[in-house]
Order: C-alpha cells, then structure tokens, then sequence
C-alpha cells in the first residue's frame, strides 16, 4: 500500500472500494430524507384530513351555538368559552408561579439537598402522564378542597401540569443573561431582588414568554386530566360572566361553574356513531388544531427572533 | 540521521533546496537534470504556491513553497498563529470538513505527481494514504484493538488473522504492544495519556500510510511520555515520511532532519535542521529561535 | 464606634423584604416537591382502600378486569399488558425513525437544513392528542383495513403507529443532542482515517452518544405508556388480555378516562380502582423515567 506509483490495479481498486462506500452516504442521506418527509407528510394529512372532514361546519354559527343532539345544529360555544376562562385560570395561576419557581432556582437556590430534591422533582414532573394530574386533581381539588368539578379545578390543575414546562423556560432565559451584568447591578449597590426585577428579568422576558407560549399551547390541548376532574361533555349553558351589571361589578361565580372545553367536545363528537356529529368533532379539531400550531409557531419566532437581536 | 544520507542529501542540496534557496545558475543543463532526479527521488511532497483561506476569505497561507523530503522528518515551527497547523492540515485535506474553506496552490505528491487540492481528487483517497496524528490523543470510545483495526476496518478488510497481524504490527511498532497485548478489549479511554497518544499512533501506522503527519503530538502530555513519543518518531522515519508541528523548539531540533519557520502565515525559512538552529540565514528566523518573541 | 444594634436595625430594614421575597420565591419552587407528595398521599390513600376490598395477589394475577359489570374481577394484567402492546408498536415506529432523523440532523444535514427541519418537529409534537386520536381512528385504520382484511374498527396497531409518529421529535431531539455532544475530533480521528460520512457517524457518532440515544429511547417509552387520547380513541375501552396488536384493547390510561366519563360516586370500590391503576401507571413511568434519567446523566458526565 505504502508504493502505489507502480500498481495502477491497487489505484482503481481503492478508488472503486471509496466509491462504494460513499454510496452508502447518499443511500443513507436518501434514508434521511424519507423519514423526515414521512413526518412532514403525516402533519400534513393530518391537517387536511381535519379540514376536509369539517370545513363545511365551519362557519359562525358553529361558533355562537351550543351543543345539540342535532348534529348539524350543534356548535362550540360553550366550549371555546369554558376553554379561554380554564386557560385564564391557568395563566394566572400557573405563569406566575413558574416563574417564580425558576426565579429560585437559578438566583437564589443553594447548592444543598432542598435543592437538589427540587430540581429532581421538576424533572420528575415532567414526565408524568397528564392523566396522574387528573387523579391528583379530582382528589385533591374537586374532593379534597371542595371546589367541585369546576373551571377553578380544571385550571389549577393544568396550572400544574405546565408548572414544569414554565420553570424550565425560565431558568434556560435567567442563565442566558450574562454574570457581568448581574455584577455591575450589584457593584452599584442594588439588592439582589432588585437586580433580578430591574435587570435580569427584562432581559429574560422573550425567552419567558416563549416557555409561558409552549406551555399554554400544550395546555390547551389537554383532554385527559379534564375529563378525569369531571366535565361534563353536553354544556347547553354558559357558565355566568365574570362582569355583572350590579355592583361588585365583578363576580368569581363563573370559577365554581360546571363547564366544559374543546378537546372534550371534540372527543364527545367523536364517540358519537353518526357521520355528522364526526363531521362536527373534525370542525372543532381544526379550530384547536390552529390555535395550538399558532401558538408554537408563534414560539418558535419569538424563540429565533430573540435569539438573534440580543448581542452581549 | 544517518551520515551517509546526510552526505547524499548535502550533495543534492546545492541543486535544490526547497523553497529558500533558488537553484545556482552555472551548472551546465545536464548535470542540472541529474541532480535534480537524484533530488527528485528524494521529495516525497512539494507544497507549490499554496495559499489557504478560512471561510473563502481570511487569508491563514501565503505562497508556501515547500519540500517533504522522503522518509526523513521534517518540523514546522513557528509562533502561535503563524499557521503551522493550518498547513499540516492541508496535506490530508481535513480543511474540507468545514464548509467555505478555500485552498489555492498546488500539494503534489510523488511520484505520482498528483495535486492532492485538486478538486477532482477525492479528500477521502488522499486520507487513505497520508495520516494524521492530532494534539489531543482521540482514541475512540472503543476497545485497544478495534481502534487500531478501525482503519482497515474501514478499508474493508474482514478477515481476522489479517486484522490481528496489523494490529499487532501496529501496536509493536507504536511501541505499545508490551504494555496492552494482555488486554487488547479492554476500552481505550483506560489508558494513560501517552498510552493514548502512542495508540493513536499505532492507529495511524496500521494502514501502511505513505505521509504521516502529527500535529503538537506531545503538547498534552507529561515529559516522561514525550521523550517515548520522540523516540517513536525517530524511529518510524525509516519507513515513513514525517511532518511534525511542534510549538517546542527543542523537539524540533531533537527529532528533526529538515525544519521550516513559519511566520504570520508565510514559509520564513527553510533548510536542515542543523543549519536553522546554528546559522539561520533569514533574521525572523534568529530573532525566534534566540527567544525574541514566542 | 456606631453600637451594633444600630448597624442591624439599617441590615434588617434593607434586608426584611429581601428575605421576604426570597421565602416566596423559595414556596413557589417547593411546590414542585409538594406536587410530587400530593400525587402520591393521593394514589397511595386510594389504593389502600382498594385493596381493602381486593387483594394484591388476585389484582397482580387475575386474567380480567372488569370491575364495572356484575361480575367483578380486578386484574390488572390485561390493562398492563395493552399499556406495554401499545407503547411495543409506537417504539416500533419511533425508534427506527428518530435514530434516522437524529443521524440525518446530527452528521449529514447543513445548518439550514436543520434550521428548518427542526422548529417542524416541534411542531409535529405540539399537535393535541385528541387531533392525533381523531387521525388514528378515522384516517389510519380505515387505512391499513383496505391492507389487513378484518381489521377491527378499533385496534391497537393504529393506535400504536400513530403514538409513535407523536414521539418521533421525542426521540430525536434527545437523540440527537447526545450526538452533537460527541466532540468534533473524535469525528475529525475517524475522517483521518478514511472513513466516509456514513462510516464515521455509525462506526465512531453513533456508538460514541449510545447511553444518550438509550436515554432517549426510554424517555419515549414513558412518554408512550402514559398517553391517554390516542389509545382510548382509536384502540378502544375493552379491556383485553392478548398479545396481538390487530386486536383492540384498553391501556390503564383509557380505562381511567372511561370511567371518569361516567357516574363516580365518590369513594366507591369503583372510584378506587382508578386510583389503583394509576398508581400502576405511575410506577411504571416512574421506573423508566428514572432509568431515562440516570443514563442521560452518565452521558453527560462523559463528556
């Protein structure tokens, strides 16, 4: 191998040998492709299948009817309103808390056992089937605390459920701020709160709200802990309105209010046997489906855009 | 190095010396030709006219002209950033793997006289037949011996005995075999630095390379393992032709037949290693090696 | 010269809110433990008065599980056994796939490439479960019945390929993170050598990133075992001890929802029974969460 000028045999045969080889690099890059396309194809078939299925239901009075046992006359009112008062309850109690949780745990977190068993936990959290949050709310929240099968319960319980996805987010947006700054915050005196609200906070706030974006989208689509607390799946009622024309002006009833949501209606449609009433789940499909790929998409920008503007 | 190739390499010398020294004017066309054969049998490499830029713009070489003179070792030294690994590198090609780089220039090698930067050679053949040996030892996440026989196994060859043969040859000529034959399973990562960097070596010499170059071979290890690793090196040259960058001045002159001094991108001077250190005829050349600037 | 008492009285002023703060923020953050202890005081007082009524022995052993009809029995094994055929085909799909695609991402694809590829497989996993259930059952297994004559209506086969599609980006992006933290000249030693691009990221990548991409193996596997929507959808609600996937059956997840979506008088044996097969479930994700876990962390101490 070492004199290779006299044997023009051993050239071409190690030519044809490389040559072989690097085919495998095309076949496999081939390979690749394909797979990558399959994911692609099925998000798109998915998606028209949806759409296919149940554009036809799709127009406004869908959106301002209540369920029916007539298919063609049932709508999802009642259920995109129980599903943006659920998701209010769960920003307000979820985001904050995450937040602060993350604040924690990347500013003022000790290196000791506590911690360590916290952050254990969080990972843990994370992996737990959203139907275990189901049960640990319909024991603790509806029986437990008393607050019955409520759009209070339904929020808690997916405040729980992305407290792990918000904390994450938050301490990958807190360590990306650089110490420099932490440390002239400091060398002018600030306290560390006041360093962590005037100075890293802000700088953190696009990587936050990605986290708080994925996790209300994930939030959203959630079936399973929803239906394990008790909703019911045929609401013909709104639950009462948070303003009220008599003072206090404002009302908290609508928080113990049964209720019901999107993914739940869709999935009651779709146990229905009738061609109409899947015709109906398909509608509601496409309404959850493009609010959740709005929101990740929306993410995900969010995600690059920011990435991209701040330069240390 | 052996004195009656130093004879024989200072007889050739007048007539070619590399890049420095431009060939003298009176000698007559036919003792011209004759020693320039006697001298091209000799080469086993020719850097001509290389230029080199990262990312298609940032100019790393100038104009590099330079001789690998067969089976002996030749040392590039310089300071830091003064591109000796750049152009180490440029020999095997491993600029390729990272997209934008732009090589200008001919590497030929003999004697087939092929330019290894053409862009209809394959990075991949060139590879095949010069090797590299880089700064931190990079044995695989696998066993002594199937890091050895990885290169073979890469050139298809399947067959046990073959491979056991090679890997004992390997290991027996990187010094090392004594040390592992009782545990050639056992994962590589086990070893000691210099034991890794002596297996990287054995890796590098089981496919019978042509040209093998080493990049800062001993820079991570302690001195007890550099001095194996030098000893290695003057040993192998009989079979091999070597091309060392080193940031240590002494190993160079320790281990070297042939030096060249690189600055700031551009091949300063060029000769015997003897010469450079005793007489260095360019001034950037001295004020390095007296310790001007490091 | 100022007597201490001054100098503590000015810390605390400062330092009151500050400690303050810090009580709150440190409540907030232990609330993830306090989540963990919840969810078990409440699975494990459940079953304790599950298995008041029902021994452990017939639960582990009994063939069937029918605790709503008249004939009761409280077998867990059939909900066991359509837990682990689901999650058995949806890992039949990922595995192949993800590898592939973190291979692909990882050693083959320019910067662009990824750039593109990858926010897409995010937002394939941010696709709801229920779209994913209404897919399974009304687009898949009409589907594959014009393939497998006879196949039931709800099965576990399309309930199994379409959780798998759910957890390719799962098992990719672990995977592939395990490959990008393989240091470049271990690649660069294997290119020295000859090897093609294939070669390297078999021989050298792929072997190098192994307890990673194992990690992220186990990871799906969890993610698998505890899905719900997709499998009570399209794989049905009766439970069904078998081993063929053509058949349908009932996971442990589907059967809570079955039941929640019914009467539950609170504190019934019926009502116990979901707590009990939640407590499965969580053990069984627990068990390979933490398996997960462990293997990524070697990985990341190796390197």
């Amino acid at each position: 191998m070492a004199d290779l000028s006299n044997t023009a045999n051993q050239v071409s045969a190690i030519r044809a040998m490389i040559a072989r080889h690097k085919r495998w690099d095309v076949i496999f890059s081939m390979i690749g492709l394909v797979a990558m396309l399959l994911g692609v194809i099925t998000l798109l078939a998915l998606f028209l299948d949806l759409v296919l299925d149940g554009y036809g239901r799709l127009n406004y009075d869908f959106f301002t009817s209540f369920p029916s046992r007539h298919a063609n006359q049932a709508g999802i009112l009642s259920a995109w309103v129980g599903t943006t008062l659920v998701m209010l309850v769960t920003a307000l109690a979820g985001v904050p808390l995450g937040i602060a949780a993350g604040i924690y745990l990347e500013e003022y977190a000790p290196r000791n056992w506590m911690t360590d068993l916290i952050e254990i936990n969080v990972t843990n959290l994370a992996g737990v089937p959203s139907i275990v949050y189901g049960l640990l709310a319909l024991g603790l929240f509806v029986y437990q605390l008393d607050l019955g099968q409520s759009i209070l319960a339904a929020g808690l319980t997916l405040a729980l459920l992305i407290l792990p996805v918000v904390i994450v987010a938050t301490r990958e947006a807190i360590r990306a701020v650089p110490g420099a700054i932490r440390e002239a915050a400091y060398a002018v005196g600030a306290t560390k709160w006041q360093t962590v609200a005037h100075h890293v906070l802000p700088y953190s706030t696009a990587g936050i709200l990605t986290g708080m974006i994925i996790g209300m989208a994930r939030a959203i689509g959630e079936t399973a802990p929803i239906i394990t607390i008790g909703a019911l799946t045929f609401i013909a009622f709104l639950p009462p309105s948070p303003v009220t024309t008599a003072p206090p002006f404002v009302s908290f009833d609508w928080l113990l209010a049964p209720f019901t949501v999107l993914p739940i209606q869709m999935f009651s449609w779709l146990s229905r046997p009738q061609a109409a009433f899947l015709e109906n789940a398909a509608a509601a499909g496409v309404v959850i489906i493009v609010m959740t790929l709005a929101m990740n998409a929306v993410a995900i920008w969010l995600r690059y855009r920011y990435r991209k503007r701040i330069k240390w | 190095m052996n004195p009656d190739v130093q004879t024989a390499v200072r007889a050739a010398e007048p007539a070619y010396n590399g890049a420095m020294l431009p060939p003298p004017e009176t000698k007559t066309a036919a003792s011209d030709m004759s020693a320039q054969a006697a001298s091209r049998s000799l080469i086993k490499a020719q850097a001509k006219g290389l230029n080199f830029y990262y990312g298609g713009t940032a100019q790393a070489l100038k104009h590099i002209n330079l001789d690998l003179a067969e089976k002996q070792v030749t040392a590039l030294i310089g300071p830091s950033g003064c591109g000796k690994s750049t152009f180490l590198r440029c020999f095997n090609r491993m600029h390729d793997l990272y997209p934008g780089n732009r090589y200008e220039g001919e590497i030929l090698i003999h004697p087939d006289n092929i330019n290894i930067l053409a862009r209809n050679v394959d990075p991949i053949e060139v590879r095949m037949r010069i090797s590299m040996v880089f700064q931190k030892p990079n044995p695989f996440p696998k066993s002594i011996y199937e890091n050895v026989a990885y290169g073979l196994r890469v050139r298809d060859v399947k067959r046990r005995r073959q491979l056991d043969d090679k890997v004992e040859e390997a290991l027996r000529n990187a010094a090392l075999w004594d040390e592992v034959k009782d545990r050639l399973h056992d994962l590589a990562f086990n070893l000691s630095g210099g034991q890794q960097q002596r297996l990287c070596i054995a890796r590098a010499l089981a496919t019978d390379p042509e040209i093998l170059l080493f990049d800062e071979p001993t820079s991570a290890l302690d001195p007890i393992a550099t001095a194996s690793i030098e000893e290695l090196i003057a040993g192998l040259k009989n079979n091999l032709t070597i091309l060392i960058v080193t940031h240590n001045m002494q190993q160079a002159a320790r281990v070297s037949d042939y030096t060249a001094f690189m600055h700031l991108g551009e091949l300063v001077e060029f000769g015997d290693t003897n010469t450079i250190f005793t007489n260095p005829s360019n001034k950037r050349t001295e004020d390095y090696i007296t310790g001007r600037y490091g | 010269m100022n007597p201490k008492p001054s100098r503590f009285a000015y810390q605390t002023r400062r330092h009151l809110p500050e400690r303050i703060i810090q009580g709150l923020l440190f409540l907030a953050a232990f609330t993830a433990v306090a989540v963990t202890i919840a969810i078990v005081v409440i699975l494990v007082y459940e079953s304790l008065g599950f298995f008041k009524h029902v021994s452990l022995w017939d639960f582990l052993t009994d063939t069937q599980w029918t605790p709503l009809f008249s004939d009761k029995h409280f077998g867990i094994l059939p909900l066991v056994s359509g837990t682990l055929l689901t999650s058995a085909v949806a890992l039949a799909v990922a595995v192949p796939l993800g590898t592939i695609i973190a291979i692909y991402l990882s050693e083959f694809a320019s910067h662009r490439v990824r750039e593109v590829v990858k926010p897409f497989l995010e937002l394939l996993s941010g696709v709801p479960t229920i779209v994913y259930g209404y897919f399974a059952l009304l687009f898949i297994t009409p589907m594959l019945q014009t393939v497998i004559p006879g196949l039931p209506g709800f099965n576990m086969l399309s309930a199994g390929i379409v959780m798998g599609i759910m957890i390719i980006p799962y098992v990719a992006s672990v995977s592939e993170d395990a490959m990008r933290a393989v240091p470049m000249h271990i690649r660069e030693g294997s290119y020295a050598m000859g090897a093609t691009r294939f070669q390297t990221a078999l021989r050298v990548v792929t072997p190098a990133a192994a307890s990673g991409i194992v990690a992220a193996y186990i990871l799906g596997i969890s993610r698998a075992v505890g899905e719900t929507m997709v499998v009570a959808i399209a794989a049905g609600t009766q439970p069904n001890l078998t081993w063929n996937p053509l058949e349908g059956a009932a996971t442990i997840s589907a059967y809570i929802v079955q039941v929640s979506l019914g009467d539950l008088p609170h504190g019934s044996l019926e009502y116990q029974t979901i707590f009990a097969a939640g407590l499965v479930l969580m053990l069984m994700t627990l068990f390979f969460n933490v398996i997960g876990h462990l293997m990524r962390r070697r990985f990341r101490e190796a390197y």
